[in-house]
């Protein structure tokens, strides 16, 4: 009987978090080991576990998964949120990978330079609202249906709201015209599994703070 | 019958070089129409051909895939280099996503400031000698075969060896410590697909040159 998903990753949303989404939304328990200094990192290093000496790692079925999108896309396919053909995998897949680059962009914000964040600031509110938002607004008004893909919850689906999460916390205004993506990030927030994720005392990560940030750049310098 | 792909890119390797690796080494003929300037780009997103604005693009099968991994993914899945069942195709996801990372630095080189480039090519191979290659040398080592996974050619070699000669163009001799890496390189170019791509006249291109790096800041530049 296989146990639980073992994620390891320090305590903040990073490059896990989105791990941590797909595993809750497909309604999977997962634990959790924390790294929480350099000793910790090296002893996973030491151990021959981290197959790039890097993490995010994911121990699942017997593997130690490591790089983001081989991790997500074991998830995605083993719990069927990965479209039912070829064709609908290379939508799901171009989707992804634009929610990824936006995604990066934000991830990357806090260690910016000092003097060059106001203008990454600015950068992304300018890709969401004309490159990437008007993209998948597009996309669910092409078919009028309740998900991106395949008129079924993928993991396009699952990622692209968790990305809009995280643009409204950098800038509420910037979903405002957008009504489709609204109703996907509310049919989507409404899940049970969705649902019990985003309720205070899961295992959802807040926004990093300047302690977590600090404590990051000692363990990954 | 079905249509050729037809790539949609500068002319030269940039994101689309293992693009143009994965369906050489599948044996699928393509075509390309180059970018040449900011007008040509300027027509592809006006008529709503790039999803995300953003080149690369490839017409394939009715579809206009963009995203450099989907498109990998997809030529991979339809021409079987993506494993035989879920664990194989994940490790070569791994492998894939690894070599891409390092893969990265080479192809943002030609675009860094000339004062860095000699720094970063010090790092790429650092990177390469200490956290890649020992990985792939250890697993060719291991189970001895010629290929990484699965006993069959596979995303994961074509990529890993589009990424050795990449940097053996920079560092000749990059490979010394890794017996089975030579071994390896050996070994899959002489794949005939990938042989065939390897001689002169096929669609590779040769390494990003001043009229290269001047043409992509023409066309992108904001």
């Amino acid at each position: 009987m296989a146990g639980k998903p073992m994620l390891h990753y320090f305590n903040g949303r990073g490059r896990m978090e989105s791990t941590r989404w797909l595993l809750a939304a497909a309604g999977v328990e997962f634990e959790e080991k924390l790294i929480e200094s350099p000793e910790d990192l090296k002893k996973l290093v030491n151990e021959g576990s981290l197959m790039f000496q890097q993490v995010p790692m994911v121990e699942i079925d017997g593997m130690k998964l490591v790089q983001t999108r081989a991790i997500l896309n074991y998830i995605a396919t083993k719990y069927n949120l990965y479209g039912k053909d070829i064709k609908e995998r290379a939508l799901i897949d171009m989707y992804v990978e634009g929610v990824a680059d936006l995604g990066e962009m934000i991830l990357l914000l806090p260690v910016a330079p000092p003097g060059e964040k106001d203008a990454k600031l600015a950068l992304i509110k300018e890709k969401t609202t004309n490159r990437y938002f008007p993209a998948f607004e597009k996309v669910l008004k092409s078919h009028g249906q309740d998900y991106l893909v395949g008129n079924k919850l993928s993991r396009a689906d699952i990622h692209l709201v968790e990305l809009i999460y995280y643009v409204e916390e950098l800038d509420p205004s910037l979903i405002a015209n957008f009504p489709l993506l609204k109703a996907l990030k509310a049919r989507v927030s409404s899940l049970p599994t969705v649902k019990k994720f985003l309720q205070p005392g899961s295992q959802r990560k807040p926004p990093l703070d300047q302690k977590t940030l600090e404590q990051g750049r000692k363990i990954f310098k | 019958m079905e249509a050729r792909p037809k790539l949609h890119y500068p002319n030269g390797r940039g994101r689309m070089e293992s693009v143009r690796w994965a369906l050489a080494a599948a044996g699928v003929e393509f075509d390309e129409e180059f970018l040449e300037t900011r007008e040509q780009l300027h027509k592809l997103q006006k008529g709503k051909h790039l999803l995300f604005q953003q080149v690369p693009m490839v017409e394939i099968d009715g579809m206009k895939l963009v995203q450099t991994r989907s498109i990998l993914h997809y030529i991979a899945e339809k021409y079987h280099l993506f494993g035989s069942d879920l664990k194989e195709k994940t490790l070569i996801d791994m492998y894939v996503e690894g070599t891409l990372d390092l893969l990265e630095m080479i192809i943002t080189h030609p675009f860094l400031k000339p004062e860095d480039q000699q720094k970063e090519v010090v790092s790429m191979t650092q990177k390469a000698v200490i956290r890649y290659f020992p990985v792939f040398e250890k697993i060719l080592r291991d189970h001895g075969q010629k290929f990484l996974v699965g006993n069959q050619l596979s995303l994961a070699d074509v990529i890993l060896l589009q990424t050795i000669l990449a940097l053996e163009e920079k560092v000749p001799n990059i490979l010394a410590a890794f017996p089975h890496l030579q071994e390896f390189t050996v070994k899959i170019s002489n794949v005939p697909t990938i042989k065939k791509f390897l001689e002169p006249g096929s669609k590779k291109k040769p390494p990003p040159d001043d009229v290269y790096v001047r043409t992509v800041y023409t066309i992108f530049a904001p």
